[in-house]
């Protein structure tokens, strides 16, 4: 079995243009999988249109306690035992607050506490133009183990992969650098972080280099919009050349893009003829040629 | 308005939310309101940039963890089994924990029928406050990077509530458990979406967020660049109010791009802020009634 490739795109600050550049990439590269884990918030379905789904799949989360008022003596030794004030003065529990830890249904001497797993989303396996494969997921709102929902959708398109025979996995992972993201980057092969030049986006790129750093992933850099402030670009790639990052490239500004989102469509698609996707395309050679290395 | 919690949220990331609730909050202090802010997107806090606060205190942000006393664990195993998060392994010669998976219920300190565990502390973040311009009072929280759970320091955050203050409440992008954590006391939701499909798609979850926690939603669309037809539909349908509406600008993106506030460098815009207030005010006042 030849060895699967996984690369990872993300921003740290959200809106930068990453789920953008996903589509576009993903229209590019020819063989592969591709993998929406910006599971709280699952765009890239919208761009790329599955053809079928093949396969939808469960997701239970951690378990929630629930009192059963029948059988609650009213002793009040959850509401002790419960650190996150998830049990109301009348023995009630807000699922919202209820972390899912049992210290109530461990402790409760009437056993009068339900302790369960539920459903806490739904992953999807379809079928994308190319005779591609796409997974992605979407939880149910307000709910808890985003990081989980990640590691399913990851085995998901690395089983995929090796059915369909291709060794190249591509992840569009969500904004942040918290749980969901610590899952969608560990073990893969490349981060590629998107950004742009504004203070927010200088400031947030330090923190998801750091974070990829911190899991040893190999990170690459794209600047997008860059022309608003080519001030705080050149002070990126700077950043860049210290940090022993690769500099893939800059994307202008394009309202283009914008009016390709509205149609749900790529740039490549909407304005191949647009400065933005002629980088586009040049990012895309380069990726080729670090993929082959790494 | 006196004393109430307004919080933004916005399912996409990216949408502007941060920049509406530095701009809000700067409106309001400005018209001789308390104002508070607190920056609970503690995994990339942005407020600051355009606040510009002096920093005068800095707190680390504890979460419990339980520390293993090996000479009196006696491997029974029971932690680790009862443990939800995995968080505890038994080996036939000593107890490890991964911390990173700790969510710091206790439940092992409890249940450990030795007496082996006790509790400790670590630091996974830390609180800072200060003041802004135009006097406002600024909270924000920062979860060290590679730790997992932003949780407990939104949790500390919201601790610094200050009583008779306007509090703005930045939440984390996203739909699930930091949101509802950020937005659960709430006296209104304030939702930036943008008008694209993303936008959309992600507003309709956040929207059932909110309305599951029985909160008053209002909608600012940003970067209004002609209608979104499917967006105007669906807020129609759903009865949401859209409470300011701000164009594509590209100055717009340069004054954020410098990190400077949109009512500062753009007066024109001040209006529009005005309406803003005056909406979420209405939006109050409309679900007082209906109590
Ligand atoms: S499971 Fe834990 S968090 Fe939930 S109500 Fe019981 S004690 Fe509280
Ligand atoms: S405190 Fe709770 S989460 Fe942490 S190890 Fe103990 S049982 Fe597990």
């Amino acid at each position: 079995m030849t060895h699967i490739k996984e690369m990872v795109i993300v921003s740290g600050k959200g809106g930068t243009g990453k789920t953008s550049l996903a589509g576009a990439l993903s229209s590019l590269f020819q063989g592969k999988v591709i993998a929406d884990c910006d599971v709280d918030a699952a765009n890239l379905h919208l761009i790329l249109q599955p053809e079928e789904v093949l396969q939808t799949k469960e997701f239970t989360g951690g378990k929630k306690a629930k009192i059963d008022p029948e059988r609650c003596t009213k002793c009040g030794t959850c509401r002790e035992v419960c650190r996150y004030d998830a049990i109301s003065e009348d023995f009630t529990i807000d699922p919202f607050s209820c972390e899912g830890c049992g210290a109530c249904y461990f402790f409760c001497s009437a056993m009068a506490v339900n302790f369960s797993t539920r459903l806490a989303g739904h992953y999807y396996i379809c079928s994308i133009s190319g005779n591609g494969r796409f997974v992605f997921a979407e939880l149910l709102p307000g709910e808890d183990n985003s990081g989980k929902l990640v590691a399913a959708v990851r085995n998901e398109a690395r089983e995929e992969a090796v059915k369909t025979g291709v060794n190249f996995i591509l992840i569009d992972g969500p904004p942040g650098i918290g749980c969901p993201v610590i899952s969608s980057i560990t073990g893969t092969h490349l981060a590629v972080v998107v950004t742009e030049p504004t203070p927010s986006g200088i400031h947030d790129l330090k923190r998801i280099v750091d974070l990829t750093h911190h899991f040893q992933v190999k990170t690459a850099l794209v600047v997008n919009k860059w022309d608003i402030h080519p001030g705080y670009t050149r002070e990126m790639k700077q950043y860049c050349a210290e940090q022993n990052l690769i500099f893939l490239g800059e994307i202008p500004y394009e309202t283009a893009i914008t009016k390709a989102q509205k149609e749900a469509k790529t740039i490549l698609d909407f304005a191949p003829d647009c400065a933005a996707s002629g980088s586009i395309r040049e990012i895309y050679t380069k990726l080729h040629e670090i993929l082959e290395e790494v | 308005m006196r004393d109430m919690n307004i919080a933004f949220a916005s399912g996409k990331g990216g949408t502007g939310k941060t920049t509406i609730a530095v701009n809000l909050a700067f409106f309001l202090a400005y018209s001789q309101q308390q104002v508070q802010y607190l920056d609970c997107d503690v995994e990339e806090p942005n407020g600051h940039i355009f606040l510009k606060p002096e920093i005068h205190t800095r707190t680390a942000a504890k979460v419990m963890v339980p520390v293993i006393d090996q000479d009196k664990c006696t491997h029974c195993g029971e932690c680790s089994e009862k443990c939800q998060f995995n968080a505890l392994v038994t080996l036939p010669s000593n107890t490890l924990l991964f911390p990173e998976l700790c969510h710091g219920c206790g439940l092992c300190v409890r249940i450990c029928p030795e007496g082996a565990i006790h509790e400790g502390e670590r630091e996974i973040g830390f609180i800072e406050k200060g003041k802004a311009i135009q006097n406002i009072d600024f909270v924000h929280g920062i979860l060290n990077v590679g730790e997992p759970m932003a949780g407990p320091i939104i949790h500390e955050v919201k601790r610094q509530y200050k009583k008779e203050h306007i509090r703005i409440i930045d939440a984390p992008p996203g739909t699930s458990c930091p949101v509802v954590k950020t937005i659960h006391d709430a006296d209104v939701v304030v939702m930036v979406t943008e008008p694209t499909p993303f936008g959309l798609h992600d507003l309709q979850i956040a929207v059932s967020v909110a309305q599951n926690l029985g909160k008053p939603i209002g909608i600012v669309i940003n970067r209004q660049n002609g209608e979104f037809p499917p967006l105007v539909t669906y807020l129609l349908n759903n009865s949401l109010p859209v409470l300011m509406v701000l164009p594509e600008d590209i100055e717009i993106a340069r004054c954020y791009s410098q990190g400077e506030l949109i009512i500062k460098a753009l007066p024109l815009y001040i209006d529009q802020f005005m309406e803003l207030a005056v909406n979420i005010g209405r939006l109050l006042g409309k679900t007082k009634d209906r109590r």
